[in-house]
């Protein structure tokens, strides 16, 4: 497979001719300082698409990830309004632990009782809305109840680019690891490429794609304290809708729906076009009635361009076999 | 002496109770979507100040303890049952209301629906906070009044489909012409999500370097374009502004990204909803098309066709103010 002809530098040429496209309308957005805005606006969406693509890999999906991040985000809000003193360091192990419990949930009735994923997500997308309505009486949590260090911690900039920014950095290279470098990585692709070969090599299909779900959790939870504390406010609905933008970004880039094909740098561009045209479309003055079409069409076209360079020619291994078909 | 106490407070007792009317003070019941409400216990607060103004009236603030509608019913046949002089409720449902109000003005009771209304045929009137034309004119001058020199401003809105906005907006554009010198540069959408909120007013912020002010009339946009102007660095050189409640944009008056913004007062609609209520009760006015009604303080209420009306412009709020109504709602 040659280099030019990878679905990543597909990918990569689309942002370029994205970039070039808005310049020319607005050249302020290619300054390093607006990417840097740029980047950093789509950190969440990436951290959510990595933990999305392992969940897909396993051929699963998890519908849950926005309702687990606004859930994770609410308590994380709640508890700094109750208890200012608690350090952010723990409250993001908290936020970590929680989502990874929700993550937990829905793995354990994916493997434990055979329901399938898009029923389980589906079911605990809208009960984890109902606790933070339970928990809140639906009522907001304000920036003013919020502590400074509470908000500031996404914002707090390290070598030009802002935390929010480098965390998603390095879930890019965790994740980048345990793909590539690990056994679980390597049992991720097995259960997807081929769930009965992977029993035959010892591998457990339900705890794997457990683990899938766990670590998809996880990175929603930790998103989901991010969220409410760069946009200093929590609600019931923050990030509605959240969990498809996820899923386009990864189809976008080449995570294979139906499983067993998927890359780390693919799902973290998928989420960068996203995350441009998100950006670009406000200041490129296109009428927003046009907006939700071009957004679309975008996703459709980029998928349109994966599906031909991702079709395997299939190999004849049986000769005889293929006259007789 | 001991019996004529004894009797007083039994008397007392029965006359807030259960007891019969008692000929000398008028009682009015406010009926609220639920107790414990930060927005309704202002409201009751407003009509014990009527109470106090009137004299001769007793104030029943009451209502089922969550925002159901047969809670309400419940409340409202006991308040028949007491036989109280006018009931003024903020309805949990426009219809399921309407039975039992209509056995209570078929009791002679005054029934009038405010904030939250009732279908015409259940109440005699209703008391909008506002009306369209008055916030169409009011968000346009929360951001004029800061610009004397006129300047840019943009408009970040909820979705294109959104009615009460686009109502709004486009009764902005009627007035805009008593506003020289104010420009509305842009109108665009933040679907009522606080990410996409914020990522409009963002955009605004860089391709009109100029913009002086962002008016959201909606409350996901105001606070998300709030955060947007602080995090950009802009705090002082664009305002925020439109339509929020207080507890949710105190952070912002605070940062000093919005100089002021409006919604309604809940303190002078429970006023101007016993004012009413008292005097349909004292048959010193009457309900019907075109009439006016006194509310004290806050002037008239001139109803319309449907006999509804609207008390005042949208009550501003401000650094002087919002520590006060912050807790409130």
């Amino acid at each position: 497979m040659s280099v030019l002809n990878s679905r990543e530098a597909i990918l990569v040429g689309a942002i370029l001719v994205l970039l070039g496209i808005v310049a020319s309308r607005f050249p302020g957005f290619v300054t390093p300082t607006n990417l840097v805005a740029v980047f950093t606006d789509t950190a969440p969406l990436i951290i959510l698409a990595l933990g999305q693509m392992v969940v897909i890999l396993t051929r699963s999906i998890d519908l849950s990830v926005a309702a687990n991040l606004a859930l994770t985000g609410m308590v994380c809000a709640l508890i700094n309004v109750s208890f200012p003193g608690v350090p952010i360091g723990v409250l993001v192990l908290l936020a970590l632990a929680l989502g990874a419990t929700m993550g937990a949930i829905n793995g354990f009735l994916v493997w434990k009782l055979a329901i399938p994923p898009i029923v389980v997500t589906l079911g605990t997308m809208t009960i984890f809305r109902g606790i933070i309505f339970l928990l809140t009486d639906g009522s907001w949590v304000n920036s003013h109840q919020m502590s400074a260090a509470f908000k500031a911690f996404p914002r707090e900039t390290v070598l030009g680019l802002p935390v929010l920014g480098w965390i998603a950095v390095i879930v890019t290279l965790i994740l980048g690891l345990v793909m590539g470098r690990t056994t679980l990585g390597r049992a991720f692709f097995a259960v997807g490429g081929n769930p009965h070969a992977a029993v035959y090599t010892g591998i457990n299909v339900g705890r794997t794609q457990f683990l899938a779900f766990v670590i998809s959790g996880m990175l929603a939870g930790l998103t989901g304290y991010l969220w409410v504390a760069r946009y200093a406010v929590a609600y019931v609905d923050i990030a509605g809708g959240f969990e498809l933008d996820v899923v386009a970004a990864c189809v976008i880039g080449g995570v294979a729906i139906a499983g067993g094909v998927a890359t780390v740098s693919g799902a973290v561009l998928g989420a960068l076009f996203l995350g441009i045209i998100k950006n670009a479309l406000p200041v490129i003055d296109v009428s927003p009635f046009w907006q939700l079409a071009i957004s679309g069409a975008a996703i459709i076209i980029a998928v349109a361009f994966n599906a031909r360079t991702g079709r395997s020619k299939g190999r004849v291994i049986l000769k005889s076999a293929e006259h007789t078909q | 002496m001991k019996l004529t106490k004894l009797l007083t407070s039994v008397a007392v007792a029965a006359g807030l109770f259960a007891g019969p009317a008692s000929a000398e003070d008028m009682r009015i019941a406010l009926v609220v979507k639920a107790l414990g409400i930060g927005f309704f216990e202002a409201a009751a607060k407003g009509a014990e100040e009527a109470a106090s103004e009137l004299g001769d009236v007793e104030i029943i603030y009451t209502g089922p303890t969550d925002t159901t509608a047969e809670g309400q019913i419940e409340v409202i046949n006991s308040l028949i049952a007491q036989n109280v002089d006018a009931i003024a409720v903020s309805a949990n449902d426009t219809d399921a209301l309407v039975p039992t109000l209509q056995k209570a003005m078929q009791r002679g009771i005054t029934v009038i629906s405010w904030d939250s209304g009732v279908a015409e045929e259940g109440r005699q009137m209703h008391l909008n906070p506002s009306s369209n034309a008055l916030i169409g004119n009011m968000i346009i001058k929360l951001a004029a009044d800061h610009l004397p020199d006129g300047g840019e401003v943009a408009v970040l809105s909820a979705t294109t489909t959104s009615t009460n906005q686009n109502i709004w907006i486009e009764e902005m554009n009627k007035v805009m012409g008593d506003y020289p010198g104010i420009d509305v540069v842009a109108t665009v959408y933040g679907d009522d999500l606080a990410d996409k909120s914020y990522r409009e007013a963002t955009g605004l912020i860089q391709s009109y370097p100029d913009l002086d002010a962002i008016i959201a009339p909606t409350s996901v946009g105001i606070v998300a374009a709030a955060q947007a102007v602080v995090d950009a660095g802009k705090v002082g050189s664009v305002n925020v502004t439109g339509l929020g409640l207080p507890s949710e944009m105190a952070g912002a008056i605070e940062s000093g990204a919005s100089q002021s913004f409006a919604i309604w007062n809940p303190i002078d609609l429970g006023y101007s909803a016993a004012m009413i209520a008292y005097h349909l009760a004292k048959g010193d006015a009457t309900a019907e098309p075109g009439a006016s009604i006194p509310m004290g303080r806050m002037g008239d209420v001139t109803l319309d066709d449907t006999n509804a009306g609207a008390m005042a412009d949208p009550f501003v709020y401000d650094a002087s103010n919002i520590a006060e109504f912050k807790d409130i709602f």
